[in-house]
């Protein structure tokens, strides 16, 4: 096995934050702030390769070893349960899943609740977790408008501000998890190659240490 | 028979089965179906729950069989023998993880069931260390003893699902969420700490078990764990790490636990452990260790093949003598990893040599 290590970094501002803080912990690669449409970047010396992808198809290139560790949100890692381990709670990206519907409503707990959400497993643990019958409508996003045509009762999905729930006069009803970034490792990679991993874990988490 | 005819992962299946029965180890052979009813009482002890199910002519509902521990298990007889050590090589039918979709997964493993001892679980160890080695060089043996675990949790009295909550986390090596779990269920400062140091622990066993003796003072359970990972052979040795991430259901594993992983592929290749829970669940009063071995998972084993689908291409005319073309081919197929008489080459065939006959010889054309 090469001694490179892999990184998957989920696209957009979240994943630059996240180079910012491998590159904090000695693995920069300047390459990647040039402004192109590459999605590889390589140095060499410091033996890492980083890629960008879609945030939520970091945990499925960690878990099938493409990627050695990545980033990925905890609501992805709640949805798909990728076979990884689960290393540091970087503390960025902070947001919550959560129940949302019209301010008017009124859950009637004779009738089976229609739920509108792009995470289905995440909706249907937390609704058996409370025993509450439910008609699962699974979408792909704008979730929000959902409950305001009458397609759904009420919606699970990530909150961040509020500030769309607001603008679509929705609120939250319930917190179901807190949601942050989190390091994740391959399990094979992190055996083979365990001590970069667990130096990069041991740096970023003295990172995020220092920003509490 | 060349090296080139048998697929890697064939080759593996023929060592693990000479090195199995080299040491005592029967075959064991069963029936593709086995009664339904037999895996949904033990579900969750089966890596899928999705099994393939039918009705026997008698009205019976069976099973396509998606384990073969369990069928062993069912076959044995408390206290036939002391020890009763057998292996299998049998296909199983399960839902793949990341496909929706049933495949047929050949397994390789092996049990041993009986009055086990100290000397059996290490010649087990012993076993699932040699079965790597001999599928690739560069291979680690994780093991770890969930009863430090367990007991830690019993101590504590806590509740199945905040057990089932510890182990996942531990399993994930997830200290953050972790500590926040053993905060909330009020686990006791000292036991809390422990937890979270066995979380992290992992390493060659002469760099964990110090550490372990710290957390464990003058505890027969760490003697016992040491005593029987320094009985393995020093060639076995340095493969082997321990590993406290990994775990089991509690509800059927208890004791040694260990996972097998191969460099270049990705998750883990074999799995095994004890399992006396499972055998007090299933009314067997004997004691049981074991191991499988997912052969499917090998197949990128397989790629160094794929280079071409023949090595040599011979090209005959209708009009040429079939003796004489059979004793050039036979000549030939005795200097080449494989050769194929054809008039006409397919499209898209991959081969190093192409010759044509010429009636008399095989002359060489690119």
């Amino acid at each position: 096995m090469s001694n490179m290590i892999n990184v998957a970094l989920p696209k957009g501002r979240l994943g630059e934050k996240v180079y910012d803080m491998f590159e904090k912990a000695g693995f920069e690669c300047p390459s990647i702030k040039e402004k192109n449409r590459k999605l590889i970047f390589e140095n060499a010396e410091k033996g890492v390769r980083y890629f960008w992808v879609k945030p939520s198809d970091v945990a499925i290139y960690v878990e099938r070893g493409a990627a050695d560790i990545g980033v990925a949100g905890k609501d992805i890692l709640l949805e798909y349960e990728p076979d990884v381990y689960e290393l540091v709670d970087l503390n960025i990206g902070k947001c919550r899943m959560a129940v949302a519907a019209p301010k008017e409503f009124r859950d009637n707990p004779q009738k089976t609740l229609k739920v509108a959400t792009k995470f289905s497993n995440i909706a249907q643990t937390y609704y058996n977790s409370i025993g509450r019958d439910i008609d699962m409508i699974h979408l792909n996003g704008s979730i929000e408008i959902a409950p305001i045509l009458g397609l759904s009762d009420v919606i699970v999905d990530i909150v961040e501000t509020g500030s769309t729930l607001k603008e679509n006069n929705l609120e939250v009803k319930e917190n179901i998890v807190p949601i942050s970034a989190r390091l994740i490792a391959n399990k094979t990679s992190f055996r083979f190659k365990s001590e970069k991993i667990e130096f990069i874990a041991r740096e970023i988490a003295a990172q995020t240490e220092a920003d509490k | 028979m060349t090296d080139l005819t048998i697929r890697n992962d064939e080759q593996v299946i023929f060592a693990l089965r000479s090195l199995y029965e080299k040491y005592g180890y029967s075959q064991y052979k069963m029936t593709k179906f086995e009664e339904y009813d037999l895996y949904v009482r033990n579900k969750d002890f089966l890596i899928s729950d999705n099994i393939i199910t039918f009705n026997d002519t008698n009205g019976k509902l069976m099973a396509l069989k998606p384990d073969v521990t369990l069928s062993i298990i069912k076959s044995n007889k408390n206290n036939s023998a002391p020890v009763r050590k057998v292996y299998y090589n049998e296909n199983v039918y399960r839902v793949s993880k990341g496909s929706n979709s049933f495949r047929e997964i050949m397994q390789v493993g092996l049990e041993c069931l009986g009055d086990i001892d100290n000397y059996n679980i290490s010649e087990v160890l012993s076993l699932a260390a040699e079965s790597l080695r001999s599928i690739s060089d560069e291979c680690i043996l994780s093991v770890s003893n969930i009863d430090f675990i367990s007991n830690i949790l019993d101590a504590e009295d806590v509740s199945s699902d905040i057990k089932s909550a510890v182990f996942k986390f531990i399993g994930e090596k997830n200290l953050h969420e972790l500590s926040v779990l053993l905060k909330e269920a009020e686990i006791s400062e000292e036991n809390a700490e422990k937890l979270c140091v066995l979380a992290t622990l992992h390493g060659s066993p002469d760099r964990v078990m110090p550490k372990l003796r710290e957390l464990f003072p003058d505890c027969a359970e760490v003697d016992k764990f040491e005593s029987i990972l320094n009985s393995i052979s020093d060639e076995l040795n340095d493969i082997i790490e321990i590993d406290f991430s990994i775990t089991g259901d509690s509800k059927y594993y208890n004791g040694i636990a260990f996972k097998g992983y191969i460099s270049g592929i990705s998750g883990s290749v074999l799995s095994g452990g004890q399992y006396d829970r499972l055998m007090r669940k299933m009314k067997q009063s004997d004691k049981a260790i074991g191991f499988a071995i997912y052969m499917d998972m090998l197949e990128s084993l397989n790629e160094k093949f794929n280079d071409y689908d023949v090595d040599t291409v011979l090209l005959y005319s209708d009009s040429d003598d079939i003796a004489k073309l059979n004793k050039v081919l036979r000549e030939l197929a005795d200097k080449c990893a494989s050769i194929l008489a054809i008039k006409e080459i397919p499209q898209k065939l991959r081969y190093r040599v192409l010759m044509k006959f010429d009636g008399e010889e095989a002359k060489l054309c690119e």
